[in-house]
């Protein structure tokens, strides 16, 4: 085996408006011929800029030192990547290196054919006719799993799904068959089932094509499923490197091990949700539920002669007091609507729907509104959800001075630092204004914002979505406690099963609209009787390689039995 | 709480850091620096000139003679006069200085008209939508395609009947400027209050049970008003053109009322083909200086609040401090119930959210 990029002593800074930021301190990382190379991290740990580096897309803002030596697929030459020419980096560039983005919905031309967009790499390298780059073309396209290539070459971005258009953008990058592929968080805009696919792609993509591939992510699960070899990234050092066996079985370095232990676990939760049934008091059952629907229906209004979209189909829940609910499904599955919906906040057009005694096919804003104190919302992005021009207690005061319980934001203080304390923030961050808290941080001060006024029902919008591994272990543990200590009932929306098990007494599985599953952790997890409960389970990859492989055997057989 | 409670509080950020135009400045770099510099000398100069015009300015705005008698018409440059004088014996310098005055009068009556309205009907609009919100769009749209001098000449006419006194002149111009400002205020208005509409912290506010007014005001508002400036000032320049451009036009202010650079190049018009230079040049690069000034400070705040398009002095080959930001320093998680032990002590995050270790 020989290299097929070495990096050695890398260092990357950032001229920022507060001064020079060093982002990648020092790293040395090489890449073999065939191979698929991890590179684990928390957000901001330089990962990203590493693998950046090797495709020469640093920004200009950016100063790199170090070497980055990449070798053609053949291994005939060398080139050091920090030094190049920009011109001599456009001939490396798709030849010897290619990319493949995050999110495929943007890393398409939504204004060219597919066929068009993946030509384009070809011509830009070397003289080809448009018939044979054509051939080319829907020569890939089938390769990479789309069906019917000669028809969908001509077809543009839009027409394809989210995963499909994935497939497409990894064709773009094996056309000119470079030697390596760099991969920055490929499946994290995908759902869990098309992640799996798009990972078995990748495979081929190293045993077919035998590109090698770095693969860049912050699931451990894909590093499970996928890689041969990780690198842990931390605070822009590497801090780890071994093989994919090794690093899951004994890891070195006590960041990694803290890594690997906030990573959740599907079926670590059920024991506690037994554990939390069973002490209920007799006769807990039959107590009024905070939320019942029934036939819940939701439609969105549709443009001037188009027909609505029905995001959710007749949908039968539950929450009963201090219970916590655990709504999960794949993206489009209505879950979020639904949580908006028991919030005010988007309108139901039929069935029934009666949050806290109250009917809320048909409610007015005013009727509901005295109701709102007793409903609080966790939405998913802690970035956006605090008013940037208001200090931390300022935001935790509004409930407080909405409903008429403090006069202004001085007079909440007390309580507000009370909250802040029940949350486990420093009472001196309420003088903070939202952009000087770290997002886990802003994530509990949500939490603060939503307990104010001791809600009887909590709707958590996807809360730890935004959040790294190891934020997210933190702020699920708090929610658990400040549930244990409230007693709140609550809808948990995630689209992770593994973040839903730990929480949830109950799990309720959504699928496009409709409600496919719903049961106790033990009987959705553990013996799901729907076929798409089972793909959306054995889809989920586990952070432990050995069990991972089992499980992509058994997701194989689960699709050749449809 | 353990250790995490004696957190101290971030420091404040310096005065000077936050002050407005001064934080730009501190900010900017190479080119852009010497742009907003020079812009903000220019406007410096203009405010000033127009605040001592008194004492600046030899004579009055409508003087023609003094104590050794008439000051003659169409004199050259001299120690008495040293811009000349024009063809109705006025100073050209004292009237150049003096207008200063007129041109800030015409900024702020015309922003502070349109500035109100349209900040109004904007939030309106974007934040209830409706129908109200589609007539005023194209309402807004349909006055784009008015030319503002033909609407500014009709209402010098119908305030003042054509010739006019200061405020008859400043009122028409602004009035008209107005009306075409009025749609600018309200789009950007719209078009930020319809992003904000859509954050999580207005949602959040909603799901709380905030009044619609509480929303708009406490969150809306304030966050939607951050490209105000850049748009005042281009308005300002604007407004000074069209005060010119009705003088020139011979619906200015009359010369015993204020002075106004426009009517002097009026009158300046048949001095050129004659060789009288000074009448013209003097009031010409006084517009010319002062909406110059102006449009350069705005372009260059306009370049500065975006990151993309601000400069930056590159760093020196792997420079700088690794920024911590892991929200676990130290790598493990040595948490108590108390928080995390180094996650809450003493870092503090820069306006971009990048953490750095004081």
């Amino acid at each position: 085996m020989s290299t097929v990029v070495d990096i050695r002593n890398l260092g990357v800074s950032f001229a920022t408006d507060a001064g020079a930021v060093k982002a990648v301190d020092d790293v040395s990382l090489s890449v073999q011929r065939g191979e698929v190379l991890a590179i684990v991290g928390e957000s901001g740990s330089g990962k990203t800029v590493t693998a950046k580096t090797i495709l020469g897309l640093l920004p200009e803002t950016a100063t790199a030192s170090g070497a980055v030596v990449l070798s053609n697929r053949a291994g005939t030459h060398e080139n050091d990547v920090v030094t190049l020419s920009r011109q001599r980096l456009r001939d490396i560039r798709g030849t010897d290196v290619a990319m493949v983005f995050q999110e495929p919905s943007t890393a398409l031309n939504p204004v060219y054919t597919v066929g068009w967009q993946i030509m384009e790499g070809l011509r830009a390298h070397g003289e080809i006719s448009k018939k044979e780059a054509r051939a080319k073309a829907i020569e890939m396209l089938g390769r990479v799993g789309i069906p019917e290539p000669e028809q969908r070459v001509d077809h543009f971005p839009h027409q394809f799904s989210g995963g499909q258009k994935q497939r497409i953008v990894i064709a773009m990058a094996l056309v000119l068959e470079p030697g390596l592929i760099v991969a920055d968080e490929p499946t994290t805009a995908l759902d869990v089932t098309v992640q799996a696919e798009i990972l078995d792609l990748l495979r081929r993509c190293r045993d077919e094509f035998g590109a090698a591939i770095v693969l860049i992510t912050h699931n451990m699960g894909v590093v499970a499923d996928l890689a041969d070899r990780v690198a842990v990234m931390y605070q822009g050092n590497l801090v780890e490197q071994a093989d994919v066996d090794d690093l899951f079985s004994s890891p070195q370095h006590e960041y990694t091990k803290a890594l690997l232990a906030a990573v959740p676990f599907v079926g670590h939760g059920t024991v506690h949700a037994e554990a939390r049934a069973a002490a209920r008091p007799e006769g807990w059952a039959e107590q009024t539920p905070v939320v019942r629907a029934q036939g819940l229906e939701i439609e969105y209004p549709g443009r001037f002669g188009s027909s609505g979209f029905r995001a959710v189909r007749g949908v039968d829940l539950v929450i009963r007091p201090g219970e916590v609910l655990g709504l999960v499904g794949e993206s489009g599955s209505g879950k979020t609507t639904i949580g908006r919906a028991i919030a005010g906040l988007t309108k139901v057009t039929g069935g029934s729907l009666d949050v806290l005694g109250a009917e809320m096919n048909g409610i007015r804003e005013r009727e509901f509104r005295p109701l709102r104190s007793r409903i609080g919302f966790v939405f998913q992005d802690p970035a956006s959800s605090f008013n940037p021009l208001l200090t931390i207690a300022e935001c935790v005061a509004e409930p407080l001075i909405i409903h008429g319980r403090a006069r202004d934001a001085r007079s909440a203080r007390a309580r507000v630092d009370e909250l802040l304390e029940a949350v486990q923030l420093p009472k001196a961050y309420g003088d903070r204004y939202p952009h000087e808290l770290s997002g886990g941080q802003r994530q509990r001060a949500s939490l603060a914002r939503s307990l104010a006024l001791e809600p009887e029902l909590l709707i958590a919008d996807e809360p730890t979505s935004a959040l790294d591994v190891s934020v997210q272990a933190r702020v699920l543990e708090l929610f658990a406690e400040l549930q244990r200590e409230f007693g709140f009932a609550s809808l948990f929306i995630s689209h992770d099963l593994a973040v839903v098990d730990i929480l949830a007494d109950r799990i309720a599985v959504l699928y496009h609209g409709e409600l496919v599953e719903e049961g106790t952790g033990a009987e959705v997890l553990g013996s799901p009787q729907q076929a798409y409960t089972q793909r959306l389970l054995a889809s989920l990859p586990v952070p432990d390689p050995a069990l991972q492989a089992e499980r992509r055997e058994q997701l194989r057989r689960l699709r050749e039995g449809d | 709480m353990t250790a995490a409670s004696a957190t101290v509080a971030p420091p404040k950020r310096r005065l000077r850091d936050r002050l407005p135009v001064v934080h730009q400045v501190r900010q900017s770099v190479g080119l852009q620096r010497g742009m907003l510099v020079a812009g903000l000398v220019m406007v410096g100069v203009f405010i000033l000139t127009s605040l001592l015009a008194p004492v600046l300015a030899p004579y009055g705005f409508a003087q023609r003679k003094d104590a050794s008698g008439a000051f003659g018409t169409q004199q050259p440059p001299s120690l008495e006069h040293p811009f000349g004088t024009t063809v109705g014996g006025y100073d050209v310098l004292s009237r150049v200085i003096w207008g200063t005055q007129t041109a800030i009068v015409v900024i702020i009556v015309a922003v502070l008209l349109s500035i109100f309205i349209g900040v109004a009907l904007g939030l309106y609009s974007g934040y209830f939508g409706g129908w109200l919100d589609r007539v005023l769009v194209v309402v807004c749209d349909a006055i784009y395609a008015f030319p503002s001098l033909l609407l500014a000449i009709v209402l010098s006419i119908v305030i003042s009947g054509g010739q006019s006194g200061l405020w008859a002149g400043v009122l028409a111009a602004a009035g008209s400027i107005t009306v075409v400002f009025i749609p600018q205020y309200f789009r950007v208005i719209r078009a930020e209050t319809v992003r904000i509409k859509a954050e999580a912290y207005v949602e959040s506010a909603k799901v709380l049970g905030a009044s619609n007014s509480r929303v708009v005001f406490k969150h809306v508002l304030r966050n939607a008003t951050r490209t105000l400036p850049l748009i005042i000032t281009l308005n300002s320049s604007e407004a000074i053109l069209t005060m010119a451009a009705l003088g020139f036009l011979g619906f200015g202010i009359e010369p015993t009322a204020a002075a106004e650079w426009g009517y002097d190049l009026n009158k300046a018009q048949s001095d050129v083909t004659s060789g009288i230079w000074w009448t013209a040049l003097f009031p010409g690069l006084a517009i010319v200086f002062t909406v110059l000034g102006i449009t350069l400070v705005g372009e260059s705040l306009n370049d500065l609040a975006d990151p993309r398009l601000r400069g930056r002095r590159r760093v020196a080959k792997a420079a700088g401090q690794v920024a911590e930001t892991s929200v676990v320093p130290g790598g493990t998680l040595e948490a108590g119930p108390g928080g995390l032990r180094g996650l809450e002590d003493g870092e503090s995050f820069d306006e971009h959210g990048i953490e750095v270790k004081p």
